[in-house]
């Protein structure tokens, strides 16, 4: 299935990418941030469990166990820092 | 309601007047306007770039400002909130909540503040003399928020 991933703030510097497309099998978030962490190097360091990330389904924040589907747009950044 | 993002800075008396014009109920105007400071965490601060979550970034504040409405008794609201680059002296953010009396104004003004501080998808990062750094989430935010208990739309 056809996914929209974005990434924000600190989190795209490291990775390098403001987001991408991808194609994978239905999933959750967590599922979803393991499969990106797979790829090693800056992915396998920015997204590590203890990290404090936080991601978004739809535009609406979610939990590790937040189902992932096709056509939603996930996106992963840091905690928030305005006002 | 009305939620802005917007690199132009704002003029936060015409935006008040423009809030409460014509309208004879409204007793309280409540008002926070954040700053650009120019230290942060022991360095000096030259300018600063805000980024956000444009589409994300409107709904979480619009959903801020949902649940203000639903706790306490507040005619209207305004969010503006500039991104892009500023500098010390520069404002950020407004916040505007009218209100028949003061103590729902104030209540509501300052819920959506520490609630945006830590639910609306912006990002700081500072120029400082040993290079640019995103800022750090502070736990005093998140315990600010707390103290109003978690809103029903959101979860971290």
């Amino acid at each position: 299935m056809k996914v929209k991933v974005l990434y924000f703030a600190g989190l795209r510097e490291q990775l390098g990418t403001p987001g991408e497309d991808l194609d994978v099998p239905p999933t959750t978030v967590a599922g979803l941030r393991s499969q990106l962490m797979a790829r090693g190097g800056a992915w396998q360091s920015a997204l590590a469990q203890g990290k404090a990330v936080r991601v978004a389904v739809n535009q609406e924040m979610a939990q590790p166990t937040t189902p992932v589907k096709p056509g939603d747009e996930i996106a992963f950044f840091p905690p928030v820092t305005g006002g | 309601m009305t939620v802005r993002i917007q690199t132009a800075d704002f003029d936060a008396g015409a935006e008040i007047a423009a809030l409460r014009r014509g309208n004879p109920r409204v007793g309280a105007v409540a008002t926070f306007i954040g700053v650009c400071r120019d230290a942060n965490d022991g360095a000096a601060v030259s300018n600063m770039t805000l980024e956000h979550y444009p589409g994300m970034t409107e709904k979480a504040i619009g959903e801020i400002v949902d649940e203000a409405k639903q706790r306490w008794k507040v005619m209207d609201a305004l969010v503006i909130h500039r991104v892009g680059e500023l500098k010390p002296t520069d404002q950020i953010v407004l916040v505007v909540v009218t209100g028949a009396h003061r103590g729902e104004a104030f209540a509501a003004c300052e819920f959506i503040m520490d609630y945006l501080k830590t639910q609306a998808p912006f990002w700081k990062k500072e120029q400082t003399p040993g290079g640019s750094r995103w800022v750090e989430a502070r736990a005093s935010d998140d315990e600010a928020a707390q103290r109003w208990e978690p809103p029903k739309s959101s979860a971290a």
